[in-house]
């Protein structure tokens, strides 16, 4: 008696979390197919695939580390490193930077040897606002990996938003 | 007046991966900024960073606006010889300025 009392209440809490574990997958599903294949700013696509020679890299083996928030856009920490044996048969050819918001996307282009060692760089970057920046590596035998990260920006370098700093 | 200023590790054993570092005195100017009368600045920013390492270039660096003034860079290296690492930037304006540092291998 007991028994069936307690699972009578059970059972529609059940149907609901089953509900909406489905529902909210099904949400999520799209969305994150979408990210993976669209992962970059549209107005970066063509500056991409210029680097890369035609084809959309996917989003590994790079990684790009910026803070989460930068006080000030003149001069903002970046290192990017790609995941690669670094020897004669199989290296980073080269990393390319590319800022969604700057006026000039293009930030810089790092051109590595075999000899490298390491695929490794650091600098120090200027961001006219909150943005997406991406990384994007090109290997030797032409494959092409890339890695976003985005950056808060409380104060904007100079450029389109404070044309005096 | 030295304008670059190259780090490497004191001691590099031979075959080490290395850091190289690079602090370039230069203000990087964009071409977006204007004067106090208005006028804009022209832009002059180091459009080629190139390292050499006993002559055979091991890192090449083409730089935009978007690279913060006094350019810092940080790359590696395998250390194979003893001899001299080489950096020469060239800017907008024509300037161009090689440092030279020795590199001791043991």
């Amino acid at each position: 008696m007991n028994s069936v009392q307690n699972r009578k209440p059970d059972f529609p809490s059940r149907s609901r979390r089953a509900f909406l574990t489905s529902f909210v997958g099904t949400l999520l599903v799209p969305f994150l197919r979408v990210r993976s294949a669209f992962a970059f700013p549209d107005n970066l696509t063509p500056l991409i695939r210029e680097a890369t020679g035609g084809e959309l890299p996917k989003t590994s083996h790079v990684k790009l580390t910026l803070p989460p928030i930068a006080e000030s856009g003149n001069s903002v920490p970046l290192k990017v490193q790609v995941e690669s044996p670094m020897t004669a048969a199989d290296y980073v050819k080269s990393i390319h930077l590319f800022s969604e918001k700057n006026p000039r996307p293009v930030i810089a282009q790092f051109h590595l040897t075999s000899r490298s060692g390491k695929a490794e760089i650091s600098t120090r970057i200027r961001l006219a606002g909150s943005q997406q920046v991406v990384a994007v590596a090109v290997m030797s035998d032409g494959s092409s990996w890339a890695g976003t990260a985005d950056v808060v920006v409380i104060a904007a370098a100079c450029g389109v938003e404070s044309k005096d700093t | 007046m030295a304008n670059t200023r190259i780090q490497i590790p004191l001691q590099i054993k031979r075959g080490d991966v290395v850091e190289v570092r690079l602090l370039i005195r230069h203000p990087m100017e964009t071409g977006f900024r204007h004067d106090n009368v208005g006028k804009p600045i022209p832009q002059n920013v180091i459009k080629l960073v190139t390292c050499r390492y006993n002559g055979e270039e091991i890192f090449r660096a083409e730089l935009f606006s978007g690279v913060a003034a006094n350019p810092y860079l940080a790359f590696f290296t395998t250390a194979n010889d003893s001899g001299e690492l080489e950096v020469t930037w060239t800017d907008d304006t024509g300037v161009t300025e090689t440092e030279r540092t020795p590199v001791t291998v043991v």
